[in-house]
């Protein structure tokens, strides 16, 4: 289905992203695979995408760093020849009640999660403008939509990327470029692992689904948001969350 | 020299804007008579800064108007 299509995910190395690597890939796409620090984790996402006999490598960049993010964008459309797919999916988290939450730790998530889809978007933009058609797909959460005590920065950041996500839509509609977000709830990954029982318990009764989702079904869904099925689709936030925002 | 800068240049604004060669010429401006909207603007600048290896800055980019404007431009670089 995104047979000779290319793919850059960031954040490629572990949980959702990994995900997201292996579906795209699982589809016929060649999928770079970023990363920040874990180069051994992305270098098995290489492999298990290589599996699916597409090409595949991994690219180290901080997403919110312009030099990394341009480097980055220039080594994939050297290696494919052409961008069609960013998926921005790099995110990271640093909750505190906002009594609590120091600057730094503010400025940290708005930048990986908030910055990191401007600089990325910007620099992949330019090879996709050229090629009159491609897809960006932008992960939020759930978070972003409803609020949550204890990580004003990550909602803050979270909300920011689905109005990003409006705007770029607009501003890139002529060039058949089209921008969704996805806006995962409570995925089963490490960290929700490391949860009591009660706090999942109480997490559950939120979920009308009522169980915790798979990085895999997030993924699906940003593999339909990648292909020519979502062709009439744009500036769109799609809930992957058991139900738990009916908008 | 300056005769090959004018056809690279003429022959990105034909390929991107959609217009004809006659059409480009030196006092056209892009958005009034070349029918560019602000994006095809800045898509106009990044083919050119990879044409011809440069780098325009957003405050060179923004006094670009007319055809010959851009030549002049790149003259001066080259
Ligand atoms: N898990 C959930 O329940 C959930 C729910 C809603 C939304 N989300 C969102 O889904 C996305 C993925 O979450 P996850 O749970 O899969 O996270 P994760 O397991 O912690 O993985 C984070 C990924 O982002 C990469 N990364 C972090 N900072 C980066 C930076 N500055 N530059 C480049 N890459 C960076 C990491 O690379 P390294 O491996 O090199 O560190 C890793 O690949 C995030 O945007 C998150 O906010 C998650």
């Amino acid at each position: 289905m995104l047979t000779g299509k290319h793919a850059l995910v960031t954040g490629g190395s572990r949980g959702i992203g990994r995900a997201i690597a292996l579906e795209l890939a699982a589809s016929g796409a060649n999928v770079a695979v970023n990363y920040s620090g874990n180069q051994e984790k992305a270098e098995e996402v290489v492999k298990a995408c290589m599996e699916y006999g597409v090409h595949s490598f991994s690219v180290q960049a901080d997403v919110a760093n312009e030099k990394d993010v341009k480097a980055m964008v220039k080594q994939v459309t050297t290696e494919f020849g052409a961008l069609d797919i960013l998926v921005n999916n790099a995110g990271i988290t640093k909750d505190n009640l906002l009594m609590r939450l120091k600057e730094e730790d503010w400025d940290a998530v708005m930048d990986t999660n908030l910055k990191g889809v401007f600089q990325c978007s910007k620099a992949a933009v330019r090879p996709m403008m050229k090629q009159q058609e491609a897809t960006i797909i932008n992960i939020s959460s759930v978070v972003g939509v409803l609020g949550n005590a204890g990580q004003a920065n990550y909602v803050a950041a979270k909300a920011g990327v689905i109005g990003l996500t409006k705007t770029l839509a607009r501003e890139f509609s002529s060039r058949n470029i089209r921008v969704n977000a996805v806006a995962p709830g409570f995925i089963q990954t490490e960290m929700t692992d490391e949860l009591g029982e009660e706090t999942k318990e109480k997490l559950l009764a939120e979920i009308p689904l009522n169980e915790l989702g798979q990085a895999e079904d997030v993924a699906r869904v940003v593999r339909f948001l990648a292909s020519e099925d979502s062709r009439y689709m744009t500036g769109q936030t799609l809930h992957v969350d058991g139900g738990m925002v009916m908008p | 020299m300056a005769e090959q800068i004018l056809d690279r240049i003429k022959k990105i604004v034909v390929d991107r804007l959609g217009v004809e060669e006659s059409e480009v010429k030196p006092e056209a401006t892009f958005k009034d008579d070349l029918g560019a909207d602000s994006l095809d603007v800045v898509e106009l600048v990044m083919e050119l800064e990879d044409e011809f290896d440069l780098e325009i800055s957003d405050e060179e980019a923004e006094k670009i108007a007319t055809v010959a404007d851009v030549v002049d431009y790149i003259n001066a670089q080259q």
